[in-house]
This record gives C-alpha cells, structure tokens and sequence, in this order.
C-alpha cells in the first residue's frame, strides 16, 4: 500500500481549517440545543394540554426522522417560509433543533427519576408546582444529565458531518474538496476519521474530568 | 377502597394517635387531610375552611395544585422516610419554606430556620447535606422544616418506622417536647409507648374504618373491641 505522504502533508492544516467550523457549529448547536432542549423537557410537565402534545410530537418527530432528512427539511423549507440563512446557519439550526428533542427527552426522564417523596415535601410545606419545579427538581437534575448532555454533544461532532451535503465547509467537506482535486479518497478520509477521533476523544476526556470534580462536591 | 366512613373531629392543641396494622388505610387517610391524596367522598374543615377545594353557586369545586399550595402552608406533614431535599443543607431545607413560600428575605428565612434547628437539638448540623447525617437527625430536621412555617396542624405519618431503634428515641423527644406546646398532632404510629404518654385520644383502625377510639388509658388497659385486643396483643407480644 502507498500512501501519497505529500498530499497528507498538504491537507492537514487544510483539514484543520474544516475541524474549527466543525466545532463552531457543534458548540452553536449544543448551546441552543440546550436551552430549547431544557424548556421542551419542563414544557413535558406543563399544566396545559396543548403545550405538552406540542413537546411530545416535536421530539416524536425528531427522534423518528433522519438528521439528514431534518437539515435537507431545514435547509429547503426555511426559505419557503422566508427565512433566508446562510448554508452554516442553516446547518446550525438544523443540529439545534436535532439536539432539543434529544435533550428534551434527557431532562424530562430524569426528571421524572427524581423520588416522588421530594415533590411531596414540597408540596406539603405549600410549594406551588412551579416552585417545585424550579427549586427542588431542576436544582436536583443538573448533574446526572451532565454525561447524557456530553454524549449528545459528542453525537452532534458526528452529526455536524452530515452537513457537508449543504456544502457548508466544516471537516468532511473540507475533506471532499481535497479528495475532488487530488484523487486520494483513502488517505483523506482516514486523516478525517482520525481529527473526528482526536477531536471527540478530547470531548469524552474533558466530559470524564467535569464529572469527578462534580462528584467530588 | 382504602378508607371508608372515617370521621375525626380534633380540637387544638389535642394530640390523636392512630394506630393499626398495615394497610389498614391509615397513612391515606393522614394523606387526605393535606390532600397529598383527594378523597372521592367527605371534606377535611380547617378552622371552618374547607381544604381541598370550594362550594362555588350550590357545586364543589376542587382546587388546582396551585390554589392548594396556599391551604398546605397551615399544615405540616412528617413522612415515613423524611423526604428531605438531597441538594439542600440542612439550614436552607428548614429555611426555603419561609423564603421561597412566605416570601421571607433570605437571610431571615435562615435565621428562623437556624432557630427551628436548635429547637430540634440540631444546631451543629447546620450546614450538613442529607445524605451526611443519620436518620433520626434527618428527621427532626424534617420537623423542623415544617415548624418553620408555623403550622396549625402538624401530621406525622410513621415518622420513627424507618429508623434504627437506638435512634428513635431522639426524634420521639422532639415530638414530646411539642405535645408539651400544645401543638395539634395527628400522628400515625407503631410506638405504643410513646402513643400512652402523649396522646389525648387513641383511635385503632383496620381495613378502612375506626374501630374504637378512647384516650390511651381506657384504650391500652381495657380495649373494648375485640379486633383492637387482637392487635394490642400482637404488638405488646
């Protein structure tokens, strides 16, 4: 097997151009994932009907769609709508709106995990279920959702590849635009694989290291 | 049906303590009283408010969680396995209530709440999360997050059965140290010990319904039912 070494050489730096985008859009996406995500998740408990089937269909639909299906549905339907983003944008959204029914999921199930008896002392000292919410449920949430948010996290890394098919230039595409000129497919896609593992391996390390400080707390 | 037909009247400052075996539907029918559980039949009157919900033009209509949250204040409830919040010190446990519900100024609300604790024998625990302290003191500072809101009525469901024996006694204590204030107890026990010394009436119940009630000397000596002395002799094996 022959490797074209100086093509490796060549595309790193141009690689790694593709890797920050990739993590500009994957952080992007996590920050709105997270936020919508957390008000889906209490939505699930609201006390209106309609808001609660909104959540469950919205993060039915998601869950039983493709990602891909979704950014082409996001990249193509906005500007019917009149919403007119740029390709990254667009990708952006796609994955934010991907994350929030994932992580709506996460915070309502764990949640639900909490001990029921913690709501009923609340209740019981006169908590409206607002309160109860907001000061003994949530508080009592933020650190076991923590590994499953970092692994929707490393999941959107991932995902965040697929946006190469709206040609928006993060790692993969990067990649596709070396391999268009040079002809070497093997030699780039291993480099990509190999920054997708360097990159999610940092993420995994970091996700590891925040949870034994809080742990220790 | 768990509870059926079960009508008690208390005065303030009176202490009642139902006992019985279980199941017998004792710990829903404490439930009902702070409508932890909703009854389909009867009403719980506090001081000539009904808690639960309101006549409104000739029908009842039952309160939402919210409008509930108001009328619980007034009652303080004592549960089997503490239910202390895990993320909290034992000091902001005691003083969320005052804070968070009776809209007191944090600082305040932890100073009534470091009252409470001491009031509790628990004064150098203040800062100890849950899972840090041993049973009984988990629940006399549960006590203490219900005195903390000055309640009318304090329901106490088992509040020693989960408890190691040698630790009974402290959180029993606490309890008789408010019979001497007078406060007006419901308490659910198994302790008949205690349930003699403390109580102003003694109500025995089983599958649902109240089978006898007296005050602890005619009952424990002289129980008229025979269901009662079954379940006396049990206990007192």
């Amino acid at each position: 097997m022959t490797l074209d070494w100086s093509i490796i050489r060549e595309a790193i730096p141009l690689l790694a151009q593709g890797v920050v985008a990739t993590v500009k859009i994957s952080v992007l996406a996590i920050v709105f994932g997270t936020v919508a995500g957390f008000l889906l998740g209490l939505g699930s408990f609201s006390g209106l009907p309609p808001i609660r089937w909104f959540v469950r269909s919205y993060v039915d639909f998601v869950r039983g769609t493709p990602l891909l299906v979704q950014v082409f549905l996001v990249y193509f339907a906005l500007p019917v709508v009149g919403i007119n983003l740029s390709e990254f944008w667009a990708g952006v959204v796609a994955l934010s709106f991907n994350a929030a029914g994932f992580i709506a999921e996460i915070v309502r199930a764990n949640i639900e995990a909490i001990d029921r008896g913690q709501t009923e002392a609340a209740r019981s000292i006169g908590m409206t279920p607002r309160q109860v919410l907001v000061f003994i449920l949530l508080p009592q949430i933020f650190r076991p959702v923590l590994p499953p948010l970092t692994n929707e996290l490393i999941t959107l890394v991932k995902g965040s590849s697929l946006l190469s098919v709206i040609s928006v230039y993060e790692l993969t595409r990067a990649g596709q635009a070396i391999i268009s000129v040079h002809f070497v497919p093997f030699e780039i896609y291993a480099l990509i694989a190999l920054y997708y593992y360097v990159l999610i391996s940092a993420l995994a390390w970091l996700s590891r290291a925040l949870e034994r400080r809080l742990h220790v707390a | 049906m768990a509870v059926a037909g079960c009508s008690l009247t208390i005065a303030e400052g009176e202490i009642v303590v139902i006992i019985g075996p279980s199941g017998c539907g004792k710990t829903t029918f404490l439930r009902c009283i702070n409508r932890l559980e909703a009854p389909t039949a009867g009403s719980v009157v506090l001081r000539d408010e009904p808690i639960g919900g309101q006549m409104r033009d000739g029908r009842w209509r039952p309160f939402t969680e919210s409008e509930l949250a108001s009328q619980r204040r007034r009652i303080g409830f004592v549960f089997q396995r503490f239910n202390l919040f895990n993320h909290l010190s034992a000091l902001d446990n005691v003083a969320i209530g005052p804070h968070r519900v009776l809209g007191r100024p944090l600082a305040e609300a932890r100073r009534i709440a470091a009252g409470q604790l001491e009031r509790v024998f628990l004064a150098e625990h203040l800062e100890k999360r849950p899972a840090q302290l041993s049973g009984g003191q988990q629940q006399r500072v549960a006590i203490a997050r219900c005195l903390a809101m000055t309640p009318e009525l304090m329901l106490f469901d088992e509040p020693t059965s989960a408890l190691d024996p040698e630790l009974v006694g402290e959180v029993l204590d606490v309890m008789k140290g408010l019979a001497q204030e007078r406060m007006t107890m419901i308490i659910v026990t198994h302790e008949m010990g205690f349930a003699r010394q403390v109580a102003d009436r003694v109500i025995f119940m089983d599958a649902g319904a109240f089978i006898e009630e007296a005050p602890p000397e005619p009952f424990f000596s002289t129980p008229r039912e025979e269901r009662t002395r079954r379940f006396l002799s049990r206990l007192l094996r």
